[in-house]
This record gives C-alpha cells, structure tokens and sequence, in this order.
C-alpha cells in the first residue's frame, strides 16, 4: 500500500539552521532510506519552503481569490512529505517514527487512494 | 431449538470463527456478514433438518461459502481470485474449527490496535471476541444504538481502509501493542466495576486476560493483568459495607473475600515476577496484593511501587496514588505538598478532591478539607462513594 506522510512542525520547535543539532537533524534526513529503507520502499519526498512563502487560491463563482498564507493558521505548519511503498500501516508507522519531524512535530500517516 | 442451540455456539465460538474468517477474507465487515448469513441459514436448516453434530464446523463452512458468494457477487471479483481460490478449497477440505489454528490473537491485536480511538478498541474488543450485540456495547458507554453502529463501521472502514495488518506485532513493537491491548482488557473491567462489583463486564474482562494468558503464555505483562483483575475481583464482593459505603481493602470483612481468585492472582503475579520484565500491569498487580495483605497493606513498599510505575506511566493519577500512599506510609505533608501542581491536571477528577480532602484533614486544615470534602461529594457518581465521604465530613466535627 501507498501511503503518504506528512511531516508538521511549529518553525521554532525544530533547530535553527547554523546549529550542530540542525546539521545533526539533516543528517538524520539524509540518511533516513538508509535506516528505515528495509521497512518501506521510499517513492518520493520533498521538503517545503517555509509558510511565509505559501498563497492560498481558491474559486468561487468563477473568480479566484488568492490569499497570502497557508489555508489554516496554525502553529504547527507542513513542512514535508513522504510518498511510501508499505506492507501494512505497522511498517509506515515504523518509517514514519525515523523521521525527525516525529520528534519536533507531528507525522500524519495517510493511505493513498487506490482507483 | 436451532434457535437457542444457535446463540450457544456463537456465544461460545463467534472470536473464534470470525477471527478465522477475517484471516481467509482479510477483511473484517466481509468476515462479519458472512458470519451473519451463516447464522441466517443456520437458523433455516437446523430447523429443518435438526441441528448438525458438530454446530461450530457447520458454520465456519456455511460463512466460508457466504464469503465466496461475496467476492463473486463483487464488481471487482478478479481482484479477490486468489482470495477466492483460497476459501474454496478451504470449504471443500470440511474444515474442523477445533482443528484450525486459533486466530484470536491476532485480532485481539487488530481490534485494540493504537491507531483506532481507545473508545473503539474497547467497543469492538466487546463485539468481536465477546459476543457482545451492538445494543449491549452502546449499553456499555451509555450510547445510542446508531452511533455504536456507526462507531463500529468507522472503526472497521479505517482498518481496512488504513491497511491496519490482522497481525501478531513484530518484537519492535511488541511491547506497545501489547500494553495497547491490555489497557483495553482493564478498561473494559473498570467499566464494569464502575457499574456494579461483579458485573457481567468485569467477566468479559477476565474472559478476555485468560484468553490472552492462554494464546500468548509466558509473557509477564499478561500474567501482571490477570493477576491484577483476578485479586481485585477477589475482594469485589466485600467492596461496598452493610451500610452502603466503599470500604478500602483494610476496612473489608475478609471472610467475603473470594480466597480461590486471590490464591491464583498471587501465584499469577509471582510467576510474572520471576521472569524479571517488569512492566506497569506487574506493578499495579503487587500494589493490589499488597492492598490484600494480611496484616493490613505495606505503605512504604506500595509508595515504593508507584514512584516505580512512574517509570512506565507518568500520569497526574499515579502521581496522585502515590501521594496517597506516602500520607498513609506517614508522611502526609509530603504527600499534601506534591499535590500542589496536580490540583490543575486533575481538577475535574474526582478521586483527586476526595485524596486531597483526606490530606487536609491529616494536617489539620480542617476548614479547607471540608471545603474539599464537599466538592468530593458533589463529584461522587456512586451513592457508595459518597455514603463513604460523608461519613468522613462528618468526622471532621
């Protein structure tokens, strides 16, 4: 099963870029198929720019509106994601609890749909 | 009567077959209707053609060509061929139930899988493995019908839906999933003490931990539950006095303990022990036969035991239990203070407003402990809890 994980986590949670603990944080991204390659088979990932970057489209009535910012205001913002190749959700749980954001934030855990 | 001979064998066999039935579909609802079909038709033949030697085989063949019709009657048949190919030469070998592998574990560790609401887990634990009807599990949670009904569905889509693995867990996480299902066990007894000591739930619960001690032996933290329900249903009988008020375990008449319960909870607990893999439900299982000692419970050891079951669960209520503990080990103002930073987390449990009251009365805040006294009982959801605070108020003065 596909499933896909993404990665949420307040800004100032995680390390500051320039830190030995965001170098060591990065690594632990590097060398994530590394370690957890063997429980799923990575498909795709990338990671965002930060929130400040995001605009919000939506159409209504034919007309765009265009919003800066994500579309929910939380602390928490997505920074992330993982497309997966699992057996069952126990290993994509497994995959998800190697990933550093699971430590500063969150990891949401969704199947893929499957036409 | 097919119809009373019917709800014996399901009563006693339903985990059994619709765990071997979920393992051949791998899929629970599909499982499930065809266990009801099965029934359906069990009804309609027995009383036709009297009811067969061996009722539970008869069904787990019945349901097998039920789930065949399923996946043939399916748009996306070719999907489940190998399924399919699978149930029929199953059907066709006459399976024998008693002869079959015993699948209940592993849907036990479905049903109580941590991704489900801990409210599912237990709702569908009830279902699935007790026989409980959807009425009898609303009944549990004081809920509609409907919404169980939905509830159920919910809890049954996300597991096929999320690919939740109808699976023993791996050792990784074995000790999570493990615990996972053991809470479910002991909430399901909590519920039914909470209604009555000796209520039908508090059975399903050690049905349930003697179920699991049984499948997985030789595991500690099962022993540690069964150890723990068996030596609190031991003194259930005894909890509440002649005149209607909880009574601690010191207080109780002892003769209406139920010693043969007690005898196999102690030796539970040491063959747990002794396997040296402590866990919370080992602990919590001591600190209760330590509440049943003879010459009154331990204090300090049953402090000592809650400090350490902070390890496993650092929880505002075991920070409370141990408070407890040390104001009856005899240092009450220790205890008083370290409930100071908990008066927030636990502000709306009642336990807390009732511990803390004792306290006050200890240390000689008799004004403020009356004040909490008087919260306590307002709190109280059984007439026996509160029989038991007023009585305490009232020594106050």
């Amino acid at each position: 099963m596909k499933y896909l994980l993404t990665l949420y986590a307040a800004p100032d949670a995680e390390p500051a870029p320039g830190t030995p603990e965001f170098d060591a944080m990065m690594g632990e991204y590097f060398s994530l198929d590394q370690r957890a390659g063997h429980i799923a088979t990575f498909l795709s990932g990338e990671g965002l720019q930060g929130v400040e970057t995001a605009t919000t489209l939506r159409k209504r009535n034919g007309k765009v509106e265009t919003m800066d910012g994500p579309f929910a205001e939380t602390r928490e913002h997505l920074g992330g994601f993982y497309l997966i190749d699992a057996p069952d959700l126990d290993a994509a749980l497994r995959y998800a609890a190697e990933i550093p954001a699971a430590r500063y934030g969150s990891v949401e855990v969704r199947p893929v749909m499957e036409y | 009567m097919p119809n009373e001979e019917l709800s014996q064998v399901l009563r006693a066999d339903r985990g059994r077959l619709l765990a071997a039935l979920i393992a051949r579909t791998g899929d629970f609802q599909r499982a499930e209707d065809a266990l009801q079909e099965a029934a359906a038709s069990a009804l309609a033949h027995w009383g036709r053609s009297g009811v067969p030697d061996n009722p539970t085989a008869w069904l787990l063949r019945a349901g097998l060509r039920k789930a065949i019709d399923a996946f043939r009657r399916d748009r996306a048949a070719s999907r489940h061929q190998a399924a399919m190919e699978v149930l029929a030469m199953e059907e066709a070998a006459e399976p024998d139930p008693q002869m079959i592998a015993d699948e209940r574990l592993r849907l036990i560790f479905t049903c109580c899988h941590p991704a489900l609401e801990e409210k599912s887990r237990i709702a569908l634990t009830l279902r699935s493995l007790c026989d409980l009807s959807t009425g009898q599990v609303a009944a549990v949670f004081l809920d509609s019908d409907t919404t169980m009904g939905q509830r159920l569905s919910r809890a049954k889509a996300k597991i096929a839906g999320a690919g939740i693995p109808f699976a023993i867990p791996g050792p990784e996480d074995w000790p999570e999933r493990l615990n996972s299902v053991l809470t479910t066990v002991y909430l399901i007894y909590t519920a039914g003490y909470a209604q009555a000591p000796g209520a039908a739930l508090c059975d399903e619960a050690i049905f349930l931990a003697r179920l699991l001690h049984q499948l997985a032996p030789c595991q500690s933290e099962v022993e540690g539950c069964l150890a723990l329900l068996l030596l609190t249903q031991a003194r259930a009988a005894a909890r509440i006095s002649a005149s209607g008020a909880t009574q601690p375990p010191s207080r109780q008449d002892r003769s209406l303990w139920d010693h043969v319960a007690l005898a196999e909870g102690l030796a539970l607990l040491d063959q747990a022990v002794s396997r040296r893999a402590p866990g919370p439900f080992q602990i919590k299982a001591a600190i209760a036969a330590l509440h049943s000692a003879k010459d009154g419970p331990d204090w300090p050891q049953i402090a000592a035991l809650y400090q350490k079951l902070l390890d496993f669960e650092p929880t505002p209520v075991v920070r409370l239990n141990r408070a407890v503990a040390l104001a009856e080990a005899g240092h009450p103002a220790v205890a008083l203070e370290s409930l100071a930073d908990l008066a927030e987390p636990l502000a709306d449990y009642q336990p807390f407003h009732a511990a803390r009251a004792d306290l006050l009365a200890r240390t000689g805040e008799t004004a403020l402990a009356a004040k909490a006294y008087a919260r306590a009982i307002a709190m109280a959801v059984s007439p026996a809890d509160r029989a038991f605070l007023q009585a305490r108020l009232q020594a106050l003065r």
